[in-house]
């Protein structure tokens, strides 16, 4: 399980679009380093990562080891409603995981 | 205990041809032009090991189906790739980014009436002084 | 006394004849922008660990650090002081081995290594409550006196000094990075170098081993007269932490 800071603003009203930022606990070992040994690290990296708003989707993204550690992603959202964000992770080792955040519209 | 690794040795680097090429085969037939899509990235860059890169396309005349990155000096060529969907708000993404080398990077946009626009960066990286 | 310590400060503590310039005043406005936006900032993943560590009961004591703190808020102006010297013990500690001495001697707890992300995200936590204000750590003897002699005391295989660089050469470039004067007013700080967090001891470690010397280990004296010589030279500064550099 990483750590993941899901960021909305206080105030979003319907059919405007606001701005949602996560960051991600994860090292994205790229598969380029040597450990003290010489050996290569293998790569180890999140490369798909999900974003839907009560399943319709806002953001789909493929990472590759280009992308920093510890992942930061700011994107645009619309909400014609309030709901429910779903943010989804995808490791290399297929390991997904699932976070939410409510999208409560003034 | 602190894993103490190396600075970047690839083993194989990418060429603008790689990328080219990646680009051409994404592209295919369709009309290729310089603009419309802005890559910020910053011609200085204090640490390669995290880039603020952002991606964005301002009043597209048809909606952007994606939008690819792609490092020429990097020792893989390919960076990310985002697509919008129906409840993105703009078609604008913000993210952070690993530059092995001084090099161009490029961002390509794909809008649903099959046009696709082009624009990049030629930046300079500098390395860190004291490696730990 | 006090006087006389003052001036003893005041004498070792003049950096040049210009103003004391933070970490952040020499980064890139990137890297600046990073530190000023807390939804940005890796940082505050290890403040969110922090969180949870802080009400979890850890320990033969069944305690938390809430169970005695109550809110981490209520440290406030803590890490400000740090170094500071523990009386009882007669020893200068840092905020680091103060938290390890809470937890060996009220929890019932172990001593989390130097490089433990648990005390990193603890320490973290605890800096974030004195962010924006100035640091404040006590002048002391013969603490602030060794940890000044260490700060000019040449070492290592490049036989260089910490002065030579953070004071002579602050603001000139080594290589393609640019010197900074070095103060401790942004620790923990999440730095791209590392691709993530750190403590000021794993920065002075970092630099120890760039001039190819034998670095002090994490509790030893040096290491801590070091560390506390930094902040009283950088009293008045304000606390950044978590701050971002490259």
């Amino acid at each position: 399980m990483v750590r993941v800071l899901i960021n909305v603003p206080k105030q979003m009203t319907a059919k405007e679009p606001f701005d949602v930022k996560v960051l991600i606990s994860h090292p994205m070992e790229s598969g380029q380093r040597r450990d003290q040994l010489g050996q290569t690290i293998p790569r180890d990296i999140i490369n798909h990562f999900m974003c839907t708003l009560d399943g319709e989707t806002v953001l789909e993204a493929e990472f590759f080891p280009a992308i920093a550690a510890n992942p930061f992603l700011s994107f645009s959202v619309v909400a014609e409603k309030s709901g429910t964000l779903a943010l989804t992770f995808t490791d290399d080792h297929g390991v997904t995981q699932t976070e939410t955040a409510a999208i409560t519209l003034t | 205990m602190l894993l103490a690794a190396c600075a970047v040795v690839p083993r194989a680097v990418a060429t603008p041809a790689e990328v080219g090429a990646l680009i051409q085969a994404l592209v295919g037939d369709a009309p290729l032009k310089d603009g419309l899509i802005h890559l910020d990235l910053p011609v200085m860059v204090e640490n390669g090991n995290s880039v603020a890169m952002s991606v964005s396309v301002a009043d597209p005349p048809s909606p952007v189906e994606s939008i690819h990155v792609f490092a020429e000096g990097n020792p893989l060529p390919r960076v990310a790739v985002f697509r919008f969907g129906p409840r993105s708000g703009a078609p604008r993404v913000v993210t952070r980014m690993r530059l092995a080398t001084s090099q161009t990077v490029i961002a390509i946009a794909r809008l649903r009436d099959g046009t696709c626009w082009r624009d990049s960066v030629d930046l300079l990286v500098t390395l860190a002084a004291c490696i730990e | 006394m006090k006087c006389l310590l003052a001036l003893i400060a005041a004498a070792i503590l003049v950096i040049g004849a210009g103003e004391r310039r933070s970490g952040y005043d020499d980064a890139s406005p990137e890297t600046r922008a990073m530190q000023d936006d807390d939804a940005a900032n890796p940082a505050f993943l290890w403040v969110k660990q922090g969180e949870a560590l802080w009400s979890e009961p850890d320990g033969t004591e069944g305690k938390s650090c809430a169970g005695c703190h109550g809110d981490v808020t209520s440290l406030r102006g803590v890490s400000a002081r740090y170094p500071a010297f523990d009386s009882k013990r007669g020893l200068m500690v840092t905020l680091e081995q103060r938290i390890n001495l809470c937890r060996t001697n009220h929890m019932g707890a172990g001593s989390f290594a130097w490089d433990d992300d648990k005390l990193l995200s603890l320490s973290t936590l605890v800096g974030l409550q004195s962010r924006g204000m100035a640091l404040a750590a006590e002048p002391r003897e013969p603490y602030l006196s060794d940890g000044a002699a260490l700060f000019r005391e040449r070492m290592g295989q490049l036989n260089l000094s910490c002065a030579e660089c953070h004071e002579d050469r602050a603001g000139l470039s080594l290589g393609g990075s640019l010197i900074p004067q070095g103060h401790p007013n942004g620790y923990p700080e999440y730095r791209l170098e590392w691709q993530g967090m750190g403590s000021l001891y794993r920065r002075l470690r970092n630099c120890m081993v760039g001039v190819r010397a034998e670095p002090y280990s994490p509790d030893s004296p040096e290491a801590t007269a070091l560390a506390f010589f930094l902040a009283v030279r950088a009293n008045g500064m304000q606390i950044e932490t978590p701050a971002v550099r490259p």
